[in-house]
């Protein structure tokens, strides 16, 4: 009897949003049908989303891969001799040798795609919970320096050095500290706190488990958006795996350590994205930003020493352990090292996840990777860093994408989100979005954003109006001004930012907007 | 799928899951929508008294919350994504399709159907995203919505 194939389809939120559960429930009909033995696994997604669903069989240990499937090619592909990876209109060809995966620099989503991300057979097979053992042979002091040394900064958005952050917290004294995992990715055009948890959430309580480690916390958080419920599912069942297997618990693998997760949901609100709304939703409480000082490092969950990073900059640990911190710091460029997980999204035509060294220029990814505008269109604007970013013109798009030089031109990398749009958007349309979303979330604490935001809106509906548009254009831009300088937290802070970037580049959008349909 | 007849003893039981904390209040409130799909007022005082805070308090967390309804939503909820990578593929114009096909703005309900905005469902690369009775589903176009609007209302 031949051994069973294995044949993976993904279970990540895109791959089922265009059918992949569909596709594995036909695939596995097909086999019964056809008297064929596999063995069927539900992977993470590679982030090729452009290519979703895709489906993977494995032939003499290479992965022969098959794009855009839908349940009405399986038996055709049965047929074609799926199991040795037979020749079909939608065979793609080994994963390894696809273009947009093997040009990439795949640091912390190595493993998504690659393993069953709920086997811990597998993750173990891939070097999973190695860093941690290493941690632990080689102390905190040891994990804080590579973290350091690294150059890793904070991927949520704000760029800040994360090992300054694990230093603050490790040296501050306290009977109680936590880890607190931002997976409240409410930015547009971002997905990839998902693709890591849904692909690899082992791997990112290995890596919550290391910075409890380094820092001396017994207790993280992962404070995850209720839009993903398919990643709540994963999540809660990796934390099961986790401490049925004594990965998380007390005395974790003899090593004297403790360290368990829990799991909470938000509750749709944007700006509990921001740190320290995020603790005041975890301590049961309105999403309402707090001061700063306390930083959350001194003064964080419940009071105490808390590191707050976003999932990617925690995922992003393990190999620096692993593979030493020279090897991260030795990609990317000026301050910006290591790589990004750019998120290609929008009006797209292949759309997805490209994690790349920082460097490299927009206009790569969105040629090279993306292959323009989904419409075929021209690209007129692209949105770089979630709803508080900047709208850039084509002709910014050969700017690098590094921290230093996007603050330069009045942006922001935030946490790699690319949007495109083509010439068919009104940008005008866009600004008012802008403050539209603000007046929608903001927390309400401070004027500038819960005031500034609607007043923003009227302004720009009287623009678009045409009502004394010179007059009302000065008026934005001093209200601007007030939200920029004197708005607690980015919500109300940086909303100028895409309304600027619009008045600076598309200004000729106010006049004609409300003419287009 | 969401029970809609609300007691007492359904209550006190979400809240003995999680345990009866104030910090655990939003995963409480969470849970109860999952149950209920809003949060009624019968609740709130519930919630007070079982979790040992000022209703004030519940009331103000439950308000704060784009999640927490505190009207009942029809018996499917539709949300589409109202965010900028939707908006660059069409969204506007898929919501209005949806309004009209709907017969329902946004935030209201008509024919036992909810529909609501969403911002990001971290769906971007597939876009426009829209969620069913919780299930996301991209690349979903003007025939595709009604396909699926079709599909949900079988499911009845």
């Amino acid at each position: 009897m031949k051994p069973r194939s294995k044949i993976y389809v993904p279970r990540e939120t895109s791959s089922v949003s265009v059918g992949a559960d569909d596709v594995a429930l036909e695939i596995a009909r097909e086999a019964k049908r056809t008297g064929t033995n596999i063995e069927l696994i539900r992977n993470g997604s590679w982030g090729a989303t452009w290519l979703e669903p895709l489906v993977e069989v494995e032939v003499d240990g290479a992965r022969i891969a098959y794009g855009n499937v839908s349940t009405s090619d399986v038996p055709g592909m049965f047929a074609a001799g799926l199991v040795e990876g037979g020749e079909h209109a939608r065979r793609l060809g080994p994963i390894m040798e696809v273009d947009y995966l093997i040009k990439q620099d795949r640091w912390t989503f190595w493993r998504c795609g690659l393993i069953d991300p709920l086997s811990l057979d597998d993750f173990r097979a891939h070097k999973g919970f190695a860093a941690l053992e290493k941690a632990f042979g080689d102390g905190a002091d040891a994990v804080l320096d590579a973290v350091s040394k690294s150059g890793l900064r904070g991927r949520g958005g704000a760029g800040f050095p994360t090992g300054i952050k694990w230093r603050t917290v490790a040296e501050t004294e306290a009977d109680q500290k936590y880890i607190a995992c931002n997976a409240d990715e409410g930015d547009s055009g971002t997905f990839s706190d998902r693709m890591l948890m849904e692909g690899d959430p082992l791997g990112l309580i290995e890596s919550m488990a290391i910075a409890g480690f380094a820092v001396g916390a017994s207790k993280g958080y992962i404070y995850l958006r209720s839009e993903y419920p398919l990643t709540q599912s994963i999540l809660s069942r990796a934390l099961d795996v986790a401490r049925e297997n004594g990965w998380l618990g007390t005395n974790i693998q003899d090593s004297g350590f403790d360290f368990d997760i829990e799991l909470h949901l938000g509750a749709g609100s944007y700006v509990c994205g921001e740190e320290t709304a995020m603790l005041e939703s975890l301590e049961g409480k309105k999403g309402i930003v707090r001061y700063k000082p306390p930083l959350p490092a001194h003064e964080g969950l419940f009071g105490k020493p808390t590191v707050v990073n976003n999932v990617v900059t925690l995922g992003s640990v393990p190999n620096i352990v692993n593979l030493g911190a020279e090897r991260y710091s030795q990609m990317g460029v000026n301050r910006s090292k290591g790589t990004l997980a750019f998120q290609l999204a929008g009006n797209i035509k292949r759309g997805g996840l490209v994690e790349k060294s920082f460097g490299i220029s927009l206009l790569e990814l969105i040629e090279d990777w993306g292959g323009g505008t989904a419409s075929g269109r021209p690209v007129k604007a692209v949105q770089v860093g979630g709803p508080l970013g900047a709208y850039l013109t084509a002709a910014q798009l050969d700017t690098p994408l590094d921290y230093e030089a996007f603050v330069e031109i009045g942006a922001m990398i935030g946490h790699g989100g690319i949007v495109v749009f083509d010439d068919t958007v009104d940008m005008a349309q866009q600004a008012r979005f802008a403050m539209e979303f603000c007046a929608i979330e903001s927390c309400g604490k401070c004027t500038p954003c819960r005031i500034g935001s609607t007043r923003g809106v009227e302004v720009i509906d009287r623009m678009i109006a045409g009502e004394n548009r010179e007059e009302n254009y000065e008026l934005l831009v001093e209200l601007c001004d007030t939200m920029e300088g004197a708005s607690l937290c980015a919500m109300g802070g940086m909303t100028p930012y895409p309304v600027r970037s619009v008045l600076k580049h598309f200004a000729e959008d106010f006049a004609s907007s409300g003419d287009k349909p | 799928m969401v029970t809609r007849r609300i007691d007492k003893e359904t209550t006190s039981e979400i809240v003995r899951q999680f345990g009866a904390k104030p910090e655990l209040l939003v995963q409480i409130l969470q849970a109860i929508v999952m149950r209920y799909g809003w949060v009624p007022e019968e609740t709130i005082r519930q919630l007070a008294d079982e979790v040992n805070l000022s209703r004030a308090d519940v009331f103000g967390v439950v308000a704060y919350y784009h999640d927490f309804r505190t009207e009942p939503p029809g018996e499917h909820i539709v949300k589409i994504c109202q965010a900028e990578a939707c908006q660059a593929m069409g969204s506007r114009a898929l919501t209005d399709h949806a309004r009209k096909s709907l017969g329902a703005a946004l935030h209201e309900t008509n024919e036992d159907i909810t529909l609501e905005p969403v911002y990001c469902l971290g769906n971007c690369a597939c876009a426009p995203a829209v969620m069913i009775d919780g299930k996301t589903h991209g690349r979903v176009n003007q025939v595709r919505f009604d396909e699926l609007v079709g599909a949900m209302k079988e499911s009845r």
